[in-house]
Formats: C-alpha cells, structure tokens, sequence
C-alpha cells in the first residue's frame, strides 16, 4: 500500500463539472414541470401525453449525458435507439388500439357515481 | 458483394479495429442493457394494457373512493409521508425517491468523471455518495411497501376469493397479491412485481457499487491503469435511474 503511486491526477475541468450539475437541475425542473401539470390539470388523455412526453426528454438527457451516448459514435447510437424505436411503437400500439379494443368487445363500463351527470364517451 | 465494397468501409469492418469505438466490456454492458430495457418494456406493457381495458373511475376526483370494481386514481393511493397522519400529502413521497435517485446518478457521473482523470480519492468519495444515495432509496422504498402492505383509511367493502372460496362483503385491508383495498386485484399484483422488479434492480446495483468501491479504494483500478470498471458500473446506475424515471410516470402521474 505504501508504494505511493506515479499515477498523475489531472486537474478538474471546471466547466465539465458545472455541465453534470446542468444536466440535474434540467432534469429536476422537468420533473417539477411534471408535478405542476398532475396538480393543476384534470386527468386526461392530453395530460398523459404530456407526461409521457417530458419522460421521454428527461430519458433523453439521462442516456445522451449521464450514459454518454450521444458522444459515442453513430453505430453504437443506432443499435441501441433503434430496437427501443420498435418498443416505443408495440408499447403504443398495444395500450392505445388493443387495450381499448379489449375494454370494448368485453362491454367493460366505467364507473360513473352516483349524482354525476353521465357522460357518453363510448368512441 | 465484396466487389462492391470501399475500400474504407471494408477496412472498419474487416478485423483489427473497434467499429463502435467501445471496448468490449461497455458493448456488452450496453447490449445487456438493452435486453433489460425489452424486460421492463413487457412488464410496463403488462401494466398499461391491463390497466387501460380496466374499468375507469369517471367521477368527481374529490368524491373518489377505493373500490374493487375500478382503476383508483394514484394519487388518492399514494398519498402517505413518514410522521404525516391523518393528512394528504398526494405524491410528495415519491417525488422525495425520484430526487434521491437522481441526485444519485449525478454523484455517479461525478465518480466516473473523476476515474477518467485517474483521481483515486475523488472516485472513493462519489461512489460512497452513489452507494447512500442507493440506500436512501431501497429504504424509502421499504417504507413505502409496508404502508401499502398495511394499508391506511376505511376499509373497501369486496368479494373476495380467500382460502379456497368466494367471501362476500370481505373488509379488505391493506394489499396482497390476491387481493387489496386500492382497486381490481391487478393493480397491487401490477404494483409489487414492477416496483419490486427495479427495486431488485437498485438492490444490485448497490452491492455492485459496494464492490467497485472496495476495489477502487484498494487501488485495483489504479494498478490497472484506468477506471473502466466505473464506466461499466455507472452505466448500469443510470440504467436503474432511467427505468425509475419510467415507473414513475407510469405508476404515479398517469
């Protein structure tokens, strides 16, 4: 242990450091912008857009600068992204036609209290 | 095809060199990444697809009660904080999670930035923030799966099936796997085998972070040469980060 090293430490890039902290507080903002929208808008289709929406940017910023791939080179970008492209696209495919499509044939009814003006929404 | 190849593009791919710029270890983990990302990518098809042909709560949100013939809305569900009683706190809990985990993968950033400027003691030192951050999580995580185990408020009025046959007008209390007080059987099922599944993964993580660590502050790394092992490690933290980031807006907000 006592054989000190001749390993040189080089010095700190400041600007590298303070480019890290950006990318946290960009990912804590967009999670407050998250908070904003669950506490000030009516649940929805829209709001569950957006939400998907700004979790896609915030995955963005995680894996082009945390995982640093978008400074890998175009090859390894693209055997990565491309198969979680065709994901992304059974994912939507799956929840939005068959889900609904599923609830329907079944004949599954929402809840509507009692009191509560019933709405038609049957699409 | 041969014939019609260029001569650079023959020369990238023919042997001898790295085409992807990678090393072999962070291909692989990479690749293994991926095929973890198509695992949680079931788990959260699973979840949206059972939840969307589920039946949907439609009234007024401030009437809301739980109930086992509808989809609760999750934040009437996840609305408790440690020491809070009797006072609704709807998703602050795991906003506290989200911003530990983050700041976590930051500290992790800043341990690889560090191993790349072969700085020992700045490696030691992140990583152990990595490692508590980690810690802070699975215990907040633990917290979370008692109260919801436990369960909270009046209990939900089901039918239920327990040992062996249908129980009508059961009091259900708190969640099991058969059955919860939330809402249909699926959500609690849906809820443990996700969160549990990334918990497992956090779990992981942190007993690799555990060992990186040692390994760095023995100097294993700077005998080596370089901190690549860090990258590797690091790679896997913010894949942990990134499928929470997921859960989260699927579990929580949606």
């Amino acid at each position: 242990m006592e054989q000190t090293s001749n390993v040189v430490v080089q010095p700190v890039d400041k600007n590298k450091i303070r480019g890290i902290w950006k990318i946290a507080g960009i990912l804590a903002l967009i999670t407050a912008i998250e908070y904003a929208f669950a506490f000030m808008m009516d649940a929805g289709t829209l709001r569950n857009v957006i939400f998907v929406g700004l979790t896609i940017v915030k995955a963005f910023y995680i894996v082009s600068e945390f995982m640093h791939l978008g400074h890998e080179v175009k090859g390894l970008i693209y055997s990565v992204i491309l198969p979680m492209v065709f994901i992304v696209w059974l994912i939507v495919a799956l929840v939005e036609l068959e889900g609904g499509a599923v609830k329907s044939s079944r004949g599954t009814v929402d809840y509507h209290p009692a009191g509560s003006e019933q709405v038609d929404d049957s699409h | 095809m041969a014939t019609t190849a260029t001569v650079g593009n023959k020369s990238l791919w023919a042997g001898g060199v790295a085409p992807l710029k990678a090393s072999y270890g962070k291909l692989m983990m990479w690749f293994f990444l991926l095929s973890d990302a198509f695992t949680f990518s079931g788990l959260l098809i699973t979840y949206a697809f059972l939840r969307w042909s589920a039946p949907a709560y439609k009234g007024d949100p401030s009437d809301f009660v739980f109930s086992t013939e509808y989809w609760p809305i999750p934040e009437k569900v996840y609305d408790a904080f440690p020491g809070v009683h009797g006072q609704e706190w709807p998703l602050i809990f795991v906003g506290l999670m989200t911003f530990i985990l983050i700041l976590s993968s930051v500290t992790m950033v800043l341990a690889v930035e560090a191993g790349q400027r072969m700085d020992k003691k700045g490696v030691v030192k992140w990583m152990l923030w990595t490692i508590i951050g980690g810690i802070a999580f699975l215990s907040c995580q633990a917290w979370e799966w008692s109260h919801f185990i436990s369960g909270s408020g009046v209990a939900t009025i089901g039918d239920v099936f327990l040992n062996g046959r249908w129980v009508e007008n059961y009091e259900i209390m708190g969640a099991g796997l058969s059955f919860n007080q939330y809402g249909p059987p699926a959500f609690a099922a849906l809820f443990f085998f996700i969160t549990g599944f990334h918990g497992f993964h956090v779990f992981s993580g942190v007993v690799i972070n555990i060992i990186t660590f040692f390994n760095a502050a023995n100097g294993m790394y700077e005998r080596r040469g370089h901190y690549e092992m860090i990258e590797k490690v690091g790679l896997y933290w913010h894949f942990v980060d990134l499928v929470w980031v997921f859960v989260f807006t699927f579990f929580y907000l949606i």
